[in-house]
C-alpha cells in the first residue's frame, strides 16, 4: 500500500521537495505518536503539536539526520512513549517478549501435565498375571465348577 | 505439594488482575518526563514583554527555579494561577513563565487581567522551547535545581496538595544538597 494514498493530515505546504526525503518523513511520522491525540500518529493527527513535530522531522531530514537520529531526538525529549512501536531496549523487553514467554511457559506446563499423566498410567500394577496368580485363579474357578 | 500446583493458574490470574487493576487507576495521558535528572535543554527565548530580558538555560544556575508553561487560552492555567501568585508573594523561589502557543498581545492582556507572578516570561511562538523540553500541553511545571538540572515535571494544573506533598519537600531537599 503506497503511503501517499493513505489519509493524512500533512498539508501541501509541509511537503518536502525531495520525494525520497518526503517518503522517509511519512514513514517516520506514521510511527511517531501525537501526544495530544494519543492513539494517532503525527501523520494522522490535525493537532498543532503534530504539525510542529511533522515540520521538525522534515527539518531534520533536510539537515541530513538518519531515521534513528530523529527517533532518538524525540525519545530523549518525550520518552519512549512517543514512538507508536516502542523499540526493543532493556526496559521494553518485558513488553515485547513477555507474551511469548508466558505462551512458552503455558506450553511447557501442558507438556509436563500430559507427561505426568502418561507416567502415572504406566506405574499402575501390570495386568499381566504372574504364574502363582494364574495357578490361584484356576484353582478358584475349578473349585467353583 | 502437587495440590499447590493447581493454585498456580488462579494465583497467576489474581496477580495479573491486580497488576492491570492498578494500571486502570493511572492516567495514560500523563507521560513521565524523559528529562528528569538531566540538564535543562539549551534554549534562548525573548521576553514576552517588549524591552525586557529574555530567558535562557544559564538563568537557572545557582538557585532553585520553577518553570511554568502556560497560555491565555488554557483554562487549567487560570485555575492554578492563584497558587503561583501565592508562591510569588510568600516565597523567594523564582517562577519563570513560558508562553506556549499563544499570541503575545493576548498573553500580555491575560497577565494584566489576572496578575503576573513571574520573575521573567519567555515567549515561545515557534514551540522551540516546547519541543526541547517535551512539552505537549499546558499547564506544565518543572522544577530546576541549582546546577540547572530538571528534577521534577508536573503535567496539568498544580494544586495545594501537590505543593505540600511533592513540590515543597523537593525544594527543601534540593536546598540541602551540596553543589
Amino acid at each position: 500500500m503506497l503511503l501517499t494514498e493513505s489519509a493524512t493530515a500533512v498539508e501541501p505546504s509541509e511537503l518536502l521537495e525531495n520525494p525520497h526525503l518526503e517518503a522517509r518523513a511519512r514513514s517516520l511520522s506514521v510511527d511517531i505518536r501525537c501526544l495530544v491525540c494519543q492513539n494517532q500518529s503525527i501523520d494522522d493527527s490535525d493537532a498543532d503539536l503534530a504539525k510542529d513535530l511533522r515540520k521538525l522531522v522534515r527539518k531534520k531530514l533536510k539537515e541530513g539526520a538518519s531515521d534513528e537520529d530523529i527517533r532518538d531526538y524525540l525519545v530523549s525529549r518525550y520518552g519512549e512513549f512517543v514512538l507508536l512501536r516502542p523499540r526493543i531496549k532493556s526496559d521494553t523487553y518485558i513488553l515485547w517478549f513477555g507474551p511469548f514467554i508466558i505462551l512458552l511457559a503455558g506450553i511447557i506446563g501442558i507438556f509436563i501435565f500430559f507427561q505426568r499423566r502418561s507416567k502415572s498410567n504406566s506405574t499402575q500394577p501390570s495386568l499381566i498375571l504372574t504364574e502363582d496368580e494364574e495357578k490361584r485363579i484356576s484353582e478358584l474357578t475349578n473349585n467353583r465348577g | 505439594m502437587r495440590q499447590l500446583l493447581f493454585l498456580l493458574p488462579l494465583s497467576t490470574f489474581i496477580l495479573l488482575a491486580a497488576y492491570f487493576g492498578l494500571g486502570l487507576t493511572k492516567d495514560p495521558g500523563l507521560i513521565p518526563s524523559a528529562l528528569i535528572d538531566k540538564p535543562a535543554p539549551t534554549f534562548d527565548l525573548p521576553s514576552l514583554m517588549p524591552g525586557e530580558k529574555g530567558i535562557n538555560e544559564h538563568d537557572f544556575k545557582g538557585k532553585i527555579s520553577i518553570v511554568n508553561v502556560f497560555a491565555s487560552w488554557c483554562v487549567p492555567c487560570l485555575a492554578e494561577h492563584p497558587i503561583w501568585m501565592q508562591i510569588h508573594n510568600n516565597t523567594s523561589i523564582p517562577i519563570y513563565g513560558i508562553v506556549w502557543k499563544d499570541k503575545r498581545e493576548t498573553a500580555m492582556r491575560w497577565l494584566e487581567k489576572h496578575g503576573n507572578p513571574y520573575t521573567r516570561i519567555g515567549y515561545d511562538p515557534l514551540n522551540v522551547f516546547g519541543i526541547e523540553w517535551g512539552v505537549y500541553g499546558a499547564p506544565e511545571t518543572y522544577i530546576v535545581d541549582k546546577t540547572g538540572r530538571i528534577r521534577f515535571k508536573h503535567v496539568g494544573p498544580i494544586f495545594p496538595k501537590l505543593w505540600q506533598s511533592q513540590i515543597f519537600p523537593l525544594v527543601e531537599k534540593i536546598r540541602a544538597e551540596k553543589q
